[in-house]
């Protein structure tokens, strides 16, 4: 049973990443959660992206959310933001789309472009 | 929705959007009642009583972006389905409390869902504000608050992965611990 006493072990390490990162611009994924991101999925979405990136141990990237981003039609939508604040917009998302993310994205930098917003014939 | 803890995300989502600095959120089970409530609870702007009257209205939003609010329709919705009702108590200034009751063996009641995941990607989401759970079941509780975190962690932020991470596992645990026999009764 987990207890609140074991975050201390936690927070050293924690620490430990976040000095090993402090003041380099970081990626940010932010996860549209209106009533239509959440109907159609969009917590899971966003839940994907943590476990990935703690799979990973990417810790230099934050994942943070939104209100309707105004396509409900295309949600779960997700915004990846690089480290100069260049936007990418993938849409229809599923925890299955989000590991493929992660690699070539967020690791690797290359966007999914057949995930994108680019790519809906609308 | 397919299960409350995604209508609980929705109500907490309405509570941030008004300006809430604390969302606590409630989960009783009363199986000697045949009863499940859940509840948001916030400090936000609140809302006045004309607008606590429409706002099951669909059509009714308070927005300029879009003619239509879903969030409450959509719970008052689920409980009604499942012999139950939703009360939305508000004073402008003051905050905001949605209540939602189900009858635990109603065949229309939703599943409960993932409210460890709702709870985190709450945190996540919105690491400035604090956010409580409080888990009933008959004489049975669990309280879980954000400033406890914060107390432990320190400088650390909250939304940190590894953080985030315990606080899920911990709740899924306290969850089973604290709904124990009537877990899959409400889970289902």
């Amino acid at each position: 049973m987990k207890s609140l006493a074991e975050l201390a072990e936690l927070r050293k390490k924690s620490l430990d990443a976040i000095n090993m990162r402090d003041g380099h611009a970081h990626k940010r994924v932010v996860v549209g959660m209106a009533t239509c991101g959440i109907a159609a999925g969009a917590r899971p979405v966003m839940n994907a992206f943590t476990e990935e990136l703690k799979k990973r141990n990417i810790n230099d990237v934050t994942v943070g959310m939104t209100g309707c981003m105004g396509m409900c039609v295309l949600e779960p939508m997700v915004d990846v933001y690089d480290e100069n604040g260049e936007k990418i917009t993938y849409v229809k998302m599923n925890p299955e789309k989000v590991a493929r993310v992660v690699a070539e994205h967020i690791v690797n930098g290359q966007p999914v472009t057949e995930y994108t917003i680019a790519n809906e014939n609308l | 929705m397919v299960d409350l803890s995604l209508h609980l995300m929705d109500i907490m989502q309405n509570s941030v959007v008004v300006g809430s600095t604390f969302v606590e959120v409630g989960i009783s089970a009363e199986k000697s009642r045949n009863l499940l409530t859940i509840y948001v609870k916030d400090d936000g702007w609140g809302m006045s009583p004309e607008t606590v009257k429409r706002v099951s209205d669909p059509f009714y939003t308070t927005r300029s972006t879009r003619k239509a609010g879903l969030g409450i329709p959509l719970l008052t919705d689920a409980a009604q389905m499942a012999g139950g009702e939703v009360h939305i108590e508000s004073e402008a200034g003051r905050g905001t409390t949605v209540t939602a009751t189900f009858q635990i063996d109603n065949i229309d009641r939703k599943p409960l869902g993932d409210v460890a995941e709702t709870m985190t990607a709450s945190i996540m989401g919105y690491p400035d504000m604090e956010f409580h759970l409080i888990l009933k079941n008959e004489d049975t509780e669990y309280v879980f608050r954000t400033e406890d975190v914060r107390e432990q962690i320190g400088e650390v932020p909250i939304n940190d992965i590894e953080i985030i991470s315990f606080i899920r596992d911990m709740l899924n645990e306290q969850i089973t611990l604290i709904f124990g026999g009537i877990l899959n009764e409400i889970i289902s």
